[in-house]
């Protein structure tokens, strides 16, 4: 993503005390004295996100839409995907909290609904981001070279495609009009060209942390000790350079909702019969003199949805960042 | 400084390539049949796929097509649309719409997102310094088209203060509120950065000095303190130039502006596939010479960066 607030959230995480190299140290000390090895990185921050009631906000909401996207059932007992014409436009009341779209489909079903397709695209797309950009970003920091030069080079040039533009063509060509793809082909699709379109930015990310610890005396220690390449990455490098790939993780969850609402809204993303809100604010706009309510219910969870992973990944960045203690 | 912009500048080279020839393939070799959909119900006839097929190349390879399609382009020859039409004209005619849009956002966003950091770097941990906090978090969480449509319903619908679209003259109160739609996430990060920069630079050794030498805090602050900390400010607000230009298309399609972004969502919509590339080539290029531009602005500003 172009975004630039990315750029602020790096930072490299503090140099950890290597734990457990010096084996033979504590070979005659008795075993409840273990417990009192220093906390890590993660440890700390746990300590700092249970002290702030952003964290906790944040963290209700994000399982109250888990719940939502899980169990629709347990919010909702009206039919998402069929309504009556009688209905068309109907302002909200007691029988429909939220009212009743164009179609006479209950609103309040529909937007309760719309959290799974949402909230699943935005995961799927997340993790793939970390997985492709975090390997790749090892990859180039730690083997350098030519490598590394070939690597971002290919990155440069997914990260010269303007994000909103390249998904459109993207999804345009294999999502297009003409095709026929099923409701979880679609959802593939839409997470596919978002991964496409960010894993540079986690590349960067990664490769620039991994290049800041390298040389750090415990990687040395390690290679002196005789660690083999994998074992040096997922023990020793890997742990020390998650921590702001965790914070962008979190964030980019509430952005992807965000711009999977977007690509729906522009109508070459997520696509009827499949209920998600950008959908229904597409849906919603033709009407927004006559009936604003159509539009204001899905804009509402859509932000609020949006605002509680931010909300966390800043909560959980000042907890990780060690400059703001 | 020399040798760096040149090599800066061959460091683009493959980029460029590398971007264009991507949606080159993307729009012209993977849907299959180029004239699907192109002359309404029927198939199209044997003469017209024919002349098509000779001036695009379409019977070659690919490569063939984009090393011929890249050397019509520098010679100035953007290729025409399916219809016939010139898309030089089409270029010519809406690009003008997007930078005065892109111009209206950048100054509005420097004006109150510079505003909100200033104020709020100076008076940390008050109320406007939440109020701004809070704000900005809404702001940069919000897709674009959210805050795009609660305005227009707000500002033209619901209070009627403004028209709810922009007629074709853009005048510039008309283009007041797309251009703060457009500029809404870039002026939050702005102000946050501006904050943070001001916090940090006031407890400065040159900023104790200004004070000590008994300069009046206006000064300080406006000489000493502003010009230093607004190098990031300056940079951030080129790199969203180059963005802004490309990036439209959401707010061109609310207030139904007829810019480049709302003309590269249509030849999408509409399968124009000469119009989308060539569209789409103009904007990477844009993109990348910002981008390029702002990393040289930064040396210039900063003293203490020299580039190689």
């Amino acid at each position: 993503m172009s975004d630039p607030t990315a750029a602020s959230i790096v930072s490299t995480p503090p140099v950890e005390q290597p734990t457990g190299v010096g084996a033979p140290a504590d070979a005659g000390v008795p075993e409840n004295a273990r417990r009192e090895k220093p906390r890590g990185l993660l440890g700390d921050a746990w300590r700092d996100l249970r002290r702030k009631p952003l964290f906790w906000i944040s963290a209700t909401l994000i399982v109250v839409f888990v719940l939502m996207a899980l169990f629709p059932s347990l919010f909702t007992n009206g039919d998402p995907e069929n309504g009556t014409l009688t209905n068309s436009r109907v302002e909200p009341s007691a029988n429909g909290w939220f009212g009743y779209d164009v179609q006479g489909r209950d609103v309040f079903a529909r937007v309760i609904y719309g959290a799974r397709a949402s909230i699943v695209v935005s995961l799927l797309s997340v993790l793939g981001t970390l997985l492709i950009g975090g390997t790749m970003g090892i990859i180039a920091g730690y083997r350098g070279g030519w490598v590394d030069a070939l690597l971002s080079r290919i990155a440069d040039v997914f990260f010269g495609l303007p994000f909103v533009l390249g998904a459109i063509v993207i999804l345009t060509t294999f999502n297009g009009s003409g095709t026929s793809n099923s409701k979880a082909e679609i959802m593939a699709l839409v997470s596919i060209s978002l991964i496409v379109l960010s894993w540079p930015v986690v590349m960067r990310l990664m490769r620039s942390s991994v290049l800041a610890t390298r040389e750090a005396d415990y990687i040395v220690a390690a290679r002196a000790l005789g660690a083999g390449t994998g074992r040096i990455i997922l023990k020793h490098l890997l742990p020390n350079c998650l921590a702001p790939l965790l914070v962008y993780g979190t964030i980019m969850v509430g952005t992807f909702i965000g711009v999977e609402a977007t690509l729906s809204f522009l109508g070459v993303g997520l696509k009827s019969p499949v209920v998600s809100w950008g959908i229904m604010i597409n849906e919603a706009q033709n009407y927004i003199r006559v009936s604003p309510f159509l539009l204001f219910f899905p804009s509402a969870f859509l932000v609020t949805a949006v605002l509680s992973f931010v909300m966390l990944g800043e909560a959980v960045r000042e907890a990780l960042d060690p400059k703001l203690r | 400084m020399g040798r760096y912009l040149l090599r800066r500048l061959l460091q683009l080279i493959p980029v460029f390539i590398g971007t264009t020839f991507l949606i080159y393939w993307l729009v012209w070799s993977v849907p299959g049949d180029p004239f699907a959909g192109k002359c309404g119900e029927r198939a199209c006839p044997d003469a017209y796929v024919n002349m098509m097929t000779e001036k695009f190349k379409l019977d070659q390879s690919i490569w063939v097509q984009y090393g011929n399609y890249m050397q019509n382009l520098f010679q100035g020859d953007f290729g025409s649309t399916f219809g016939g039409r010139p898309i030089g004209d089409i270029i010519a005619t809406s690009y003008p719409n997007t930078l005065k849009l892109a111009m209206v956002a950048l100054i509005i966003e420097a004006v109150i997102g510079l505003t909100a950091g200033v104020l709020t770097g100076l008076r940390r941990n008050g109320f406007l310094d939440n109020l701004v906090l809070v704000s900005t978090l809404f702001l940069l969480a919000l897709p674009i088209f959210v805050i795009g449509f609660v305005l227009q319903w707000l500002f033209g619908v619901q209070w009627g203060i403004v028209k709810p679209t922009v007629s074709n003259e853009m005048r510039i109160s008309e283009l007041i509120l797309p251009g703060f739609v457009l500029g809404s996430a870039s002026m939050a990060y702005i102000a946050r950065v501006a904050r943070t920069s001001i916090a940090e630079n006031r407890r400065a050794d040159y900023v104790r000095t200004a004070i000590a030498k008994g300069l009046p805090m206006r000064r300080v602050v406006g000489v000493h303190l502003l010009r230093n900390s607004l190098i990031p400010v300056v940079t951030l607000l080129g790199t969203d130039l180059g963005a802004l230009m490309g990036g439209a298309i959401v707010t061109e399609g609310i207030f139904q502006i007829n810019g480049i972004g709302r003309q590269v969502f249509r030849a999408i919509v509409t399968k124009e596939s000469a119009t989308v590339v060539s569209i789409v080539v103009v904007l990477v290029l844009v993109y990348l010479l910002m981008n390029l531009l702002v990393d040289l602005l930064y040396a210039a500003l900063d003293p203490r960066i020299r580039y190689e």
